[in-house]
């Protein structure tokens, strides 16, 4: 019995609306790289269902690059929040208003 | 299979939204890791077995890793120390954007033509399927990556060493 593609896309379509749920209510920009993070995952299971719906690896393939890129991407953006941190003593993005004058 | 599914679906959104919704972040990273072995397993049911594997150990391994020891890196302060909310309702109106946003997603994947998958047997497991591919149709953006990921290291090396003042 195998699994439609339109369920991988419904859960998809809920753990993307988790993650900007969490990016727009959230103060701690730590949590809103996590919630990020999991708007990336949701985007590669609606990439993994299509592969496995059309018996086609290029699926596969967009999710490897995906993974590189996030990967890359929370290094760059945790050093990002070390600095940051370094700098101001906290992480709450909204004391983070240097750049409004 | 479909049950599988549907547990492996269900524990998903149960530890996203623990995610968004508990106020620790340590508490939130913690149940990320739990949400990324989910997705994991249902990679592993749509015979995705490769990139289980990767979710598994670059997610749930290096990445959650680096969150956590960011976390306690920083101590951060206990919740009861955070900022006032700007302005009241901002929660309200955050969750009421996210709804629309996966309403016009919902929207997007009713409206997508599904034709009938091809019947292409593969003949290769997974891995070896994926390696081939690599190697040829997307040799390319392959070598690109590495150069992305080296960007990345002295990128991060550079935010971390210096003062910025």
């Amino acid at each position: 019995m195998v699994v439609p593609v339109q369920y991988y896309l419904a859960l998809s379509v809920a753990l993307f609306a988790l993650g900007v749920i969490g990016v727009l209510i959230r103060r701690n920009a730590l949590v809103i790289y996590m919630s990020i993070e999991m708007m990336l995952n949701a985007v590669n299971l609606a990439f993994i269902g299509f592969a496995d719906y059309f018996k086609a690896v290029d699926g596969q393939m967009f999710v490897f690059f995906v993974l590189t890129v996030a990967a890359a991407e929370v290094a760059v953006g945790l050093a990002l929040i070390v600095a940051i941190f370094r700098n101001r003593g906290d992480v709450y993005v909204d004391n983070l208003n240097i750049l409004k004058w | 299979m479909q049950t599988l599914f549907f547990i492996l679906g269900a524990v998903a959104l149960v530890s996203g939204g623990l995610v968004v919704f508990q106020k620790h972040p340590l508490r939130s990273a913690l149940w990320l890791i739990v949400n990324f072995f989910a997705v994991a397993g249902i990679y592993l049911l749509a015979h995705a077995e490769f990139i289980a594997a990767i979710q598994v150990i670059v997610y749930a391994g290096a990445i959650m890793v680096l969150f956590l020891f960011v976390i306690m890196l920083m101590n951060i302060r206990q919740p009861e120390d955070a900022p006032k909310i700007p302005f009241i309702g901002q929660k309200m109106a955050g969750i009421i954007l996210a709804g629309f946003t996966g309403l016009i997603l919902i929207y997007g994947v009713t409206k997508a033509a599904l034709t009938t998958g091809k019947e292409m047997a593969p003949g290769l497991g997974n891995t070896e399927s994926i390696a081939r591919s690599l190697f040829t149709d997307y040799l390319l953006p392959f070598e690109v990556t590495s150069v992305l990921l080296l960007v990345a290291i002295v990128g991060a090396v550079v935010l971390a060493k210096s003062k910025l003042k």
